[in-house]
């Protein structure tokens, strides 16, 4: 990190910055005031949490795996090659950052629930997603993928294609080149993208409720859990919030000591 | 002939002929934009060209546009490495590591591609660097083991872009040196815009302007008697080669030329001197004064050189005012002096 002298801010600057950062925290800080500390490990450990909560981590594995499997080449494909259409498979590739989650649910009900585009055969096999722990990791798949693509496309672009050719011209073909040269160069990129697709399919609520629904134990993540319990329990939805937050802090954490978020 | 190029790139206006023979060493000189650098990522396939065709030794590297059919081969099977003006080394890799790359990427055991590395890392002096990450090198110690990562190939043809561009005036001697070693015996193109570098490494030059080879010929030739625009105002070099002696170089025809010495010559060795004409002060007597070489000549020609008078004997030439030209009342067939300070003479390893 190097000292460089900045140009001093105009003073009414701060006045912004200062209140939009308090309505970002200030939030955070009134739940805490919320929180039932005498009784917190009883309410986050009561059997339906804990379920939701090794259903969250798993799922969330689950699909950051799959994020990385299809996140990689495609941010390969959009970093590294030029086509015709390129910009707009970029855009729709890039949608559900911007499109509300309950549609991207409906959509992928209609594509896989057993009325749907590929539903109907996926059932002659014998496979039924819709409504099941397959759905809550196809959810959160699809709305953190495009966290990976960018994440990793904007490394892809930062590190250049200068030493892949370098490479190349010393002998080595196009696969050893994305093995030993462009991997290892964007790997920061890829494991803050990583990052971010974990943390975006732990808080993923919208798709998942649309189209997995609420069953305890299988389709019942713990943002879908805190949203039920909102109204029974309201002490054990202030605790598992809790909870997801202490896991986001970590998650910024995580990332921010590699550098590269 | 190892390689024989054409190639057409209207994006870039590029329409140039190369020939590199065996084991030959090519420079390739031009302003800047001229299209050196596009050239060379032609002959290492980093681009397509829009017509042309080349064959390295019996292989056709690609052909596009002509009566043959078109081929293309891909760059990691052109045994063509690349030395670019920043060492590029893999940052994620040991020194070591990098120089084995190639080997590795060409089937080698991981063993005796480290092996090999060693050597190479040896030959261009930098073996104690071998465990050290590029971040803790000095450019100067990254290029000569992206030099050494280039050899570790064996490249049936090895370019150079440059390569001593983003170094230290300090370092770069030392690098010259290596190369002028590594490239003996071997076919390179290197693009450079520092004259030394094609005096002191090529066998011959070719100067680009615009995308056109505008001239071409034997080093010594070009650089003394430059034919093109470019080539005139970087080269016109004056060059006196002959043996070392303790003050300076002694020409064939026994005069002897005082300099400075870039590089350590040994007493004896070939070594040749270096200096601009507009070094050289001419007068119609013997100048007295500081300590400088005063050389004895005849005029053979005047040529305008700008807003200069470029005055040429048989191998010499100064750079003169036409007032002074004027003054001294020089023409061909004039006696005069040519005089230049030991300071402004160079003198390197011939």
């Amino acid at each position: 990190m190097s000292r460089r002298a900045h140009v001093a801010l105009p003073g009414w600057l701060f006045v912004p910055a200062a209140g939009g950062a308090l309505f970002v925290v200030l939030p955070l800080a009134a739940m805490l005031t919320r929180v039932e500390w005498g009784d917190f490990l009883g309410l986050v450990s009561s059997d339906s949490s804990v379920d939701a909560l090794l259903l969250s981590l798993r799922t969330s594995c689950a699909s950051t795996l799959l994020c990385v499997l299809f996140g990689v080449p495609m941010a390969m494909v959009l970093a590294r090659t030029s086509f015709r259409g390129q910009q707009l498979v970029r855009s729709l590739v890039l949608l559900p950052l911007v499109l509300p989650p309950v549609v991207g649910g409906i959509a992928l009900l209609y594509t896989f629930g057993r009325r749907g585009l590929l539903g109907e055969s996926l059932d002659v096999l014998g496979i039924q997603v819709a409504f099941a722990t397959t759905a809550v990791v196809l959810a959160q798949t699809f709305v953190a993928l495009p966290f990976m693509v960018v994440s990793l496309e904007g490394a892809l672009r930062t590190a250049g294609g200068r030493f892949e050719s370098v490479a190349s011209t010393l002998g080595a073909g196009p696969t050893t080149v994305f093995r030993r040269v462009t991997l290892p160069l964007v790997l920061p990129g890829l494991f803050s993208g990583a990052v971010l697709a974990f943390a975006r399919s732990l808080g993923e609520f919208g798709a998942t409720i649309t189209f997995a629904g609420s069953v305890q134990g299988v389709t019942r993540t713990l943002p879908v859990e805190i949203y039920l319990q909102r109204v029974t329990d309201p002490d054990a939805a202030v605790a598992l919030s809790l909870v997801l937050v202490v896991v986001a802090v970590m998650v910024i954490g995580l990332a921010r000591g590699r550098g590269s978020l | 002939m190892t390689l024989d190029f054409t190639a057409t790139l209207s994006e870039r206006q590029l329409d140039v002929s190369l020939q590199v023979a065996r084991r030959q060493v090519v420079a390739v000189l031009g302003p800047n934009g001229s299209g050196k650098s596009t050239l060379l990522s032609l002959i290492a396939g980093l681009l397509r060209a829009d017509t042309g065709r080349a064959v390295l030794e019996d292989t056709v590297l690609f052909e596009v546009g002509g009566e043959g059919k078109p081929s293309w081969v891909p760059p990691h099977a052109r045994g063509v490495a690349l030395l670019a003006q920043e060492p590029l080394l893999f940052p994620h890799l040991t020194a070591l590591d990098n120089v084995a790359f190639g080997p590795r990427s060409l089937g080698r055991s991981r063993s005796a591609a480290r092996t090999l590395a060693r050597h190479w890392l040896e030959e261009v002096g930098a073996l104690q660097y071998a465990d050290r990450r590029p971040a803790q090198l000095s450019g100067g110690q990254g290029q000569r083991i992206a030099v050494a990562r280039a050899l570790a190939v064996d490249p049936r043809l090895l370019l150079l872009d440059e390569p001593m561009a983003a170094l230290d005036v300090a370092v770069a001697p030392a690098l010259r040196q290596v190369l002028r070693r590594v490239l003996r015996d071997r076919a390179a193109v290197i693009v450079t815009h520092d004259v030394l570098d094609a005096l002191l490494l090529a066998d011959r030059v070719v100067v680009i302007e615009g995308g056109k080879v505008v001239e071409q010929g034997p080093t010594a030739q070009v650089l003394s008697r430059p034919r093109s625009a470019f080539g005139a105002r970087i080269a016109g070099l004056n060059m006196v080669r002959g043996a070392m002696e303790e003050r300076g170089v002694r020409g064939a025809d026994g005069i002897l030329i005082e300099g400075l010495a870039n590089q350590q010559v040994d007493l004896g060795e070939a070594a040749v001197a270096v200096f601009r004409p507009s070094a050289v002060g001419v007068y119609r007597q013997p100048p007295g004064g500081s300590p400088r070489n005063v050389l004895e000549v005849t005029i053979t020609e005047l040529e305008p050189l700008g807003e200069q008078i470029r005055v040429r004997t048989a191998g010499l030439s100064a750079d003169v005012t036409p007032a002074a030209v004027a003054e001294l009342d020089l023409a061909p067939g004039t006696r005069a002096h040519f005089a230049v300070k030991a300071s402004e003479v160079a003198i390197y390893r011939a």
